[in-house]
């Protein structure tokens, strides 16, 4: 089974890193661009979960891991059953 | 004479630096817990270098909080044992769970290394006793990821329990933006546990401890320390800040595979 995780900062939290790519875009003349957050993708390969246990699991890992919750926010989805 | 452990993990880069200034410059017994190590060697003292653990992925310091050693080390916290975190100390700190908050990017999005002034907010703790309220200290800093972030509860009750023991100043011991070079919440610099054993800070006190590196202003956490666990064990053999120098003893080979 395959994962996608996609872990970025919260709303609440300035992202200089995202507000940096939307000046170069502004520069190059894409000023319909109003804002960017930039992010870290994770895929993950699970085996031998059904999608029961896969959902229980996943927000687990991202939780506890992959995401560090007092700046980060996670979402996921799985891509191959 | 208190012993001091330093913890090496893959990536460490200031082990031996601060294993230097707490051995030679502050004539303590040191040692070096090496991150595997299950056993802290009755150390009275913790010392989490600066350095890229692990190369920093995932984020500074998450990797690192996995060591077998960190078992021990929450364990020795809990019981009230004493834990210095410098920079990627700090920062593995924050992730696992000792110290409250996280780390982001520096604002400019730059690695800074500098020096930077810093002022001592609270020297009613453990590791700043031997300085004075307001005191500036001049320290290097050497980080990418310092940018202190809480969120505004937990801001306010840092602030409120002073937990907030450095801020970034100054060379008057001002605070302004200026001076808050990674943009850190309410220029925080270095801040320590509730129950006052546990701190971190960004800026790097064994980088400034003799005089030929430019500043002795860190031997001020150092000499804290000393003063607080020999008031503790009732040694009573308090020395003065000037202690001779004991002769430069030649540092251990580190054994062991990452």
């Amino acid at each position: 089974m395959k994962v996608r995780i996609l872990v970025s900062l919260k709303e609440s939290v300035l992202d200089p890193q995202g507000q940096t790519v939307r000046n170069a875009l502004h520069t190059l003349g894409y000023h319909q661009v109003k804002d960017v957050r930039q992010g870290k993708v994770f895929e993950l390969e699970l085996e031998g979960l059904n999608r029961q246990d896969a959902e229980k699991i996943i927000p687990e890992i991202s939780d506890r891991v992959l995401a560090n919750p007092i700046i980060e926010k996670f979402s996921w989805e799985i891509m191959e059953a | 004479m208190m012993k001091f452990g330093v913890v090496v993990f893959p990536g460490s880069n200031c082990d031996y630096d601060t294993f230097h200034v707490l051995q030679n410059v502050m004539g303590q017994e040191t040692v070096f817990l090496w991150h595997k190590d299950h056993d802290l060697q009755g150390v009275d003292c913790v010392v989490l270098p600066g350095g890229f653990s692990y190369g920093d992925y995932l984020r500074s310091g998450a990797i690192a909080r996995f060591s077998p050693i960190m078992r021990e080390i929450k364990k020795f916290a809990d019981s009230g044992g004493l834990i210095l975190g410098i920079c990627n100390g700090f920062q593995i700190l924050l992730e696992a769970g000792l110290l409250p908050g996280a780390m982001l990017r520096n604002k400019n999005l730059k690695f800074l290394c500098q020096q930077v002034n810093i002022r001592i907010e609270n020297n009613r703790t453990a590791f700043s006793g031997a300085g004075k309220k307001g005191q500036v200290l001049r320290i290097p800093i050497a980080h990418f990821d310092g940018n202190y972030y809480a969120p505004p509860e937990l801001l306010s009750e840092l602030e409120k329990n002073n937990q907030i023991v450095f801020r970034y100043c100054d060379r008057k011991g001002q605070l302004t933006e200026e001076a808050n070079v990674n943009g850190s919440v309410n220029s925080i610099a270095g801040l320590i546990n509730r129950q006052g054993n546990v701190l971190g800070m960004m800026p790097h006190p064994e980088r400034a401890s003799e005089n030929i590196l430019g500043s002795e202003d860190g031997k001020v956490i150092f000499r804290s320390l000393i003063d607080y666990l020999e008031k503790k064990k009732g040694t009573g053999k308090k020395k003065t800040v000037r202690a001779v120098r004991p002769a430069v003893s030649p540092l251990p080979p580190l054994i062991g595979t990452f």
